[in-house]
Formats: structure tokens, C-alpha cells, sequence
């Protein structure tokens, strides 16, 4: 999927999961990119979704709605979802926020699979 | 970093963003959009929704997020609704609080709670609700705090101006819109009667009917041709249309004469340029110089022309351009005492006359418009339609123009190094 600046949204999926590669700076022509990808992985039958924040600086107000709007999608739909290599700062900012109350915070894309492997076997709820 | 640090940097951002985004000139709807992301994204708010009071009393949904499109259905605010808001405390707009006293939101509780709506603001500009912003709950499940009021209150209070702003400007380009529409019809009036007039003067005259019509329409083309502005072009067709007004206070007979009139009846008839200027004076045209190119208009770059004897670089180049239109089509048309002149002749003419009567460059000007319609150039054949059938048939007439061109450029260009020597 391409992004504003001419990049692929990158994602791939192991089993039913999808992991989703979020951006440098998660703002609004980021987020919209990420969201959209997201949905799609959700509406191709993924149980579960990883974002994973490795290349990720920043998150502004915008991304913070996005990503509530994604965790509000995955509900909606009977799927989790793990945020995985996300930064000291961010994780702050997530917890302060809320986030973390509804997803899964990971060390890495390897521990947010494995944390969500269970739920693979858990049929989709639509 | 402390929470409350990280906190109050992650508002200021969000703060900061908003003023940019309010200010920005994108796309309306975008720009409400983004904002409530902003606002919702501050305090990681769940869903929103933000409306616009329309006349009447619906509301009218400008961005939404985490709920239901059909929410809003039906969904309206009165009077009294609005004004309950101006006069309600913070903690009169949540929506949970069955102590609440707003009737906007009394009324409507079980549709905002079964969205999951807990806060409902009112955006207001210069002491009136323009609009609401619904809000859902925290992600963290807090209730909200007084911080948490004052920035969403900020926050509500931008959206709400920069919304007003947005809807203000839009009324502005509408209206200028609206008045461009008029102007330009009221261009065209002044054409359409431009062109009746021209038509009347022509008719006092049997022998030249469509003559205004036609220098007009040459002055614009050789305008066009020296690299006119669309407006100067426009001007100088009225002017050509208008140039022989003058001839209004005639005498029919000396016009219609059907020989060589005598002095007497010859500076009756020399007298119609003046007469134009004083007809056209007093009126405020919509272009420059019009009374001017018709007073002027028989001038001659010698000197020997009329009403007052100017001189090359004393006469305005519009009536250069309108003299040169106005002779074309006297020696392109029949007259009661001779038949037109071949095209031949007439170029002969041009060139023997360029520099004498007429302005050599202006001539150049005519001659490249006419060869560009003759070699087929442009698609447009405005002047040979003008000047007739078989008029410009001959193998000879694109060579006529073309040497008339290299003529005249070589007399341009002998004439300026003459000048830069002296």
C-alpha cells in the first residue's frame, strides 16, 4: 500500500495474525494509511493484529485517534491486538492515555505473536 | 518524564497542530475532520462527532468518528435548547449526569448514551451556538477532569472559530462569484448595446452597414496580435464598434453622398471624430481611452490628419490601431462611387502608407493575423469571412503578405538602430 511519501504501508500475516509496520511519524497521512491497512487485514478474516512500532519516533493527537479507531475496528470485530517495539516515550504516552488497557503492549514482533497465538484457535466474532 | 510533563507537551502539540490546521486553506471538510481527530487524539477519546446548526434547527453532521452514521438522523436543536447551552456550567454538559438541566441533552440522553456519548459542547462565535461537539468517553475509563474541561473547552472553541471562518470565506467566494457572474452579464449588456449602436450609426449610412461591426472586430484582431490583455482587447472592439459615433450628427446627405463631396460638406463630414470624443466623454466606460481611439481616429502619423494634426508618437497606439481597421474596410468594401480595390492594390496601399498614414507595426500586426488565417495556421477564419468569398483567392496572397511583413520589420528595425545611433 503506497504511503504520502511514496512507501509501502509494509505488512505480512503469520497464520490469522497481521503485522502491521507503522511509520517514523505516526500523524494524520500516516495513521489513515496504517488504518486502512488494518481494516483491510481485518475484513481478509485476520484474528489478530500486531502494530509494530519499531521505526516509530512520534505519535501526535491525530495518531493516537487512529490507533483508538483501530482498537475500536479490532473490537468490533473479535480480534486483539499487540503494539510490539514501541518506544519508552510512546509507551508512556500510551499508558497515561489509556492505550495499554485495551491491547497488548510487546518487546517485540516475535513476543506480540507469540502472546497472541492462543487466540488464533478462538473463532472470529463478527 | 513525568506523567504530567508528558502530558501537557503532548496537549501543547496537539494545540499547536490545531492552530495550523484551523488556519490552513484545504479542503473544508478535511479540515473538520482533522481537528476532531486532534481534539478526540488529546485526550484519547474514543468517538466524536462534531455538527453544525443549519437554519431551522437541524443539525448537521460535519465529521464523525467510532459512531454510527444514522445518528444523526432527524437530529435537531431549537432556540431555547441553544440557549440553555449559553447559560450551562461544565458539568451541564455531561451527558451521563441525570442532574443536568440543558433540555438539548435531557431530550436526547438515550439516543447519545446508546452511542456511547458522554459529553456534549456547544461551539460558540460572537455570542451564539454555531454548532456541538459530541464527545465519548476516555480510552483509560477516567471521568473527566477540570484539566481535562479546559482543554477540551480550548480545543471546542478553536474548531468552532476556525469552522465559522472556513463557512465565512465560503459566503465570501460565493458572493464574489455571484458578483463576477453579474459583472460579466453587465459587460455583456454594455457589448450587446455597444453593438446596437454600432449597428444604428451604420444604418445612417447605406453604403457601409456592418462597417463598425467590422473595425471593431479588426481592431481586435491586430490587438490580439501585438499581445493585447484580454481586457485592452475588449476595449479596443468597443472602440471600433463606436469610432464613427460621431457621424450620428452628420447630415444624412453628406454621408450618403454617392460622389466625391465638395470643402464645405468635407469639414462637415471631418468634423464626426470630435463629435465621438464629446458623445463618448461623459460616459464611464468599463475600458481606457475609448473617446480618445474615436477622436483620433483619422489622425495621421505625418501630421496631415484630423481633428488635430498629430503626430507619430502624439497619436495613441489604440487609434493607430482603429485608423488602420477603419481603412482596410473602407478599401475592402464597395461604395456608392467605386468598387473595392483588389487585394493587391490594398497591400500596395499598406506598404506606400505605413509610416505616413499608418503605424508600420500595426500593419505588420494586421498582415501576420491575416496570413496566419490564409496559411491555415489558426483555425480561425474571422477576417476572410469578413472581407467575402474568392476575395483572397490567388496563389500570390500569402507571398503579398509575407513580403509586406519583411518590408515593414526591415523599416522596424533600420528605424530603431537609426534612433540608437542618434
Amino acid at each position: 500500500m503506497d504511503t504520502p511519501s511514496g512507501k509501502l504501508v509494509r505488512s505480512h500475516c503469520v497464520g490469522t495474525t497481521a503485522v502491521v509496520y507503522a511509520s517514523d511519524y505516526l500523524n494524520k497521512l500516516t495513521g489513515e494509511k496504517i488504518e486502512r491497512e488494518c481494516r483491510r487485514q481485518l475484513s481478509g478474516g485476520c484474528r489478530a493484529l500486531v502494530i509494530d512500532f519499531s521505526d516509530t519516533k512520534l505519535v501526535n493527537s491525530i495518531g493516537i485517534s487512529i490507533l483508538l479507531g483501530i482498537i475500536d475496528v479490532a473490537e468490533k470485530n473479535g480480534a486483539r491486538i499487540a503494539f510490539s517495539e514501541v518506544n519508552n516515550e510512546t509507551v508512556q504516552l500510551f499508558e497515561m492515555l489509556g492505550l495499554t488497557r485495551h491491547v497488548v503492549l510487546a518487546k517485540d514482533e516475535r513476543e506480540a505473536l507469540l502472546n497472541l497465538s492462543h487466540y488464533e484457535t478462538t473463532p472470529i466474532v463478527h | 518524564m513525568e506523567p504530567s510533563t508528558q502530558k501537557l507537551i503532548h496537549t501543547f502539540g496537539a494545540l499547536a497542530d490545531l492552530g495550523q490546521e484551523i488556519a490552513g486553506t484545504g479542503d473544508f471538510n478535511e479540515m473538520v475532520r482533522t481537528s476532531m481527530h486532534m481534539l478526540l487524539g488529546t485526550l484519547a477519546l474514543r468517538r466524536g462527532a462534531v455538527v453544525e446548526c443549519t437554519e431551522g434547527g437541524p443539525l448537521r453532521c460535519a465529521a464523525l468518528w467510532g459512531l454510527s452514521d444514522h445518528i444523526f438522523e432527524g437530529f435537531e436543536i431549537n432556540d431555547a435548547e441553544k440557549q440553555s447551552f449559553l447559560q450551562g456550567e461544565a458539568n451541564e454538559l455531561l451527558v451521563g449526569s441525570t442532574a443536568v438541566s440543558n433540555s438539548f441533552i435531557n431530550r436526547h440522553r438515550d439516543r447519545l448514551t446508546a452511542e456511547g456519548i458522554e459529553l456534549v459542547l456547544p461551539m460558540i462565535v460572537r455570542g451564539e451556538v454555531t454548532g456541538l461537539i459530541l464527545l465519548g468517553g476516555k480510552a483509560s475509563g477516567e471521568e473527566f477532569s477540570g484539566d481535562d474541561f479546559e482543554t477540551i473547552r480550548a480545543m471546542v472553541r478553536h474548531i468552532g472559530v476556525g469552522i465559522h471562518t472556513h463557512r465565512l470565506l465560503e459566503q465570501v467566494a460565493q458572493r464574489a462569484e455571484e458578483n463576477r457572474r453579474l459583472y460579466d452579464d453587465l459587460r455583456a449588456i454594455y457589448r450587446d448595446t455597444v453593438r446596437a449602436f454600432a449597428a444604428a450609426i451604420d444604418i445612417k449610412d447605406k453604403y457601409t452597414q456592418g462597417h463598425s461591426e467590422r473595425v471593431g472586430k479588426y481592431s481586435e484582431i491586430i490587438a490580439r496580435e501585438l499581445g493585447w490583455s484580454e481586457e485592452e482587447v475588449e476595449g479596443i472592439q468597443i472602440a471600433g464598434y463606436l469610432h464613427d459615433i460621431g457621424k450620428l450628427i452628420v447630415d444624412r446627405d453628406i454621408i450618403n453622398a454617392p460622389y466625391n463631396i465638395d470643402a464645405k460638406n468635407s469639414s462637415e463630414l471631418n468634423r464626426h471624430p470630435a463629435a465621438g470624443y464629446e458623445i463618448l466623454s461623459p460616459i464611464n466606460h468599463p475600458y481606457a481611452d475609448i473617446p480618445l481611439m474615436a477622436k483620433y481616429h483619422h489622425e495621421r502619423l505625418d501630421g496631415r490628419g484630423y481633428p488635430d494634426g498629430l503626430t507619430d508618437e502624439q497619436i495613441p497606439i489604440g487609434a493607430k490601431i482603429v485608423s488602420l481597421a477603419d481603412s482596410f474596410d473602407a478599401m475592402t468594401t464597395d461604395r456608392p462611387y467605386r468598387r473595392r480595390r483588389s487585394f493587391e492594390d490594398v497591400v500596395r496601399d499598406l506598404r506606400e502608407n505605413s509610416g505616413k498614414q499608418f503605424d508600420g507595426k500595426v500593419v505588420a500586426a494586421f498582415a501576420r493575423a491575416l496570413l496566419k488565417e490564409v496559411n491555415g495556421d489558426t483555425k480561425e477564419r474571422r477576417i476572410t469571412k469578413m472581407l467575402g468569398k474568392n476575395y483572397l483567392e490567388g496563389e500570390q496572397v500569402p507571398t503579398l503578405l509575407s513580403d509586406l511583413i519583411s518590408d515593414l520589420e526591415e523599416v522596424s528595425r533600420k528605424g530603431a538602430k537609426a534612433q540608437s545611433h542618434s
